[in-house]
């Protein structure tokens, strides 16, 4: 069953086109890495898909439903600004978390902040920006959803804190899930993708697997950005 | 294990190869069990579905095999641990002799040279060719 699906979605802001009639299907159990330039629309892509934005044509649907409240149900969502209340501590946001969300799983939570070292007595204020995306992500990825929205993970943290929030996404995820992740770290994130979506000023550019881009070019997702996007 | 990936092959493809290395090697002895899937694909860094087919080539090869409740074995077929051995060794073996051809040398040489490394003597390469 297809977990997302556009149908020419559009969206402006004002004469600012950020989608231009974007046509996407996304399976189940697969990893798929949205990758474009700056401004090319991932963000708001995913805001459509979280129902923070509305389209102003074409339509965009999660399980075969239009975003709305109860879509909050399936989806997890990663901003990607940190948006977590600052002055609770990471307890009280398992506590926020276990509220708001019946698929939340407090004991994989829990451990995954003690793998890090982080206490739960701590105050998200008190945390480092790094430490502060972990907290959010493991929240994120605590939850049992069918669409995972990561928007930038692993932008803000060094290159071992890169390979720890891959393998958290990796090891964590549902298995008949989708996870989207959107990035500009290719090189970072390829090797855990299925499959990824170009998208260049508001247009799906190209969506194929990863293997099949490796295996019909002789290179990497990371090149083949580089050679379609060359400045 | 150690993984290492390159840029220009599909990852599972290097999986396979880095698994054979290690059925052979004895890292994963034969008869042994294997991790679970999403085990090998988290130390590995990789995406499970890419490790499931990485997976499926090597049954399909037939060094390893699954069952139902006890999960993935590696084969406890020797003969075919050898073979797979025998295969790598010859492949390695493929691309040293292009290397060497590119570089000139004939099958003389090439073995002479290899002859002067197994017994320690380096002589800063310069053996007695001419």
């Amino acid at each position: 069953m297809e977990i997302l699906t556009c149908n020419k979605l559009s969206k402006n802001f004002g004469r600012c086109t950020a989608l231009d009639g974007v046509d996407l299907s996304l399976a189940g159990g697969k990893i798929v890495g949205l990758l474009g330039p700056n401004g090319s629309g991932k963000t708001t892509l995913i805001k459509l898909a979280n129902g923070l934005l509305t389209p102003n044509s074409g339509s965009i649907c999660i399980c075969g439903e239009t975003p709305d409240v109860n879509s909050h149900k399936l989806v997890s969502y990663l901003p990607e600004r940190t948006s977590i209340p600052l002055w609770m501590t990471a307890q009280q946001l398992m506590d926020f978390y276990e509220d708001f969300y019946e698929d939340f799983h407090r004991d994989a939570a829990e451990r995954m902040l003690e793998h890090l070292g982080i206490s739960p007595k701590q105050r998200i204020k008190q945390m480092s920006k790094g430490t502060r995306e972990k907290v959010q992500l493991i929240m994120v990825m605590s939850r049992k959803a069918r669409l995972y929205l990561l928007d930038e993970p692993i932008g803000g943290v060094d290159p071992a804190t890169r390979d720890y929030i891959l393998s958290t996404i990796i090891g964590n995820y549902e298995p008949e899930a989708t996870v989207l992740i959107s990035t500009h770290l290719i090189s970072d994130v390829e090797k855990i993708l299925d499959e990824v979506v170009f998208i260049d000023k508001g247009r799906i550019v190209l969506q194929s697997t990863v293997d099949a881009i490796r295996e019909e070019r002789g290179m990497s997702v990371d090149a083949l950005f580089r050679e379609v996007f060359r400045c | 294990m150690k993984w290492q990936f390159r840029n220009d092959m599909p990852i599972y493809t290097q999986i396979v190869e880095q698994i054979k290395v290690a059925i052979v090697r004895g890292e994963y002895g034969s008869g042994e069990r294997l991790p679970s899937v999403r085990d090998m694909a988290t130390e590995a860094g990789v995406n499970p579905n890419t490790m499931q087919r990485a997976m499926a080539e090597l049954e399909r090869e037939g060094l390893v095999f699954s069952q139902r409740t006890s999960g993935r074995q590696v084969t406890e077929n020797l003969e075919l641990i050898k073979e797979a051995k025998l295969s790598q060794a010859t492949k390695h073996l493929e691309s040293f002799m292009n290397a060497m051809g590119e570089l000139g040398l004939g099958q003389d040489e090439i073995i002479k040279l290899i002859m002067a490394a197994g017994k320690g003597e380096e002589n800063n390469g310069n053996t007695d060719l001419q």
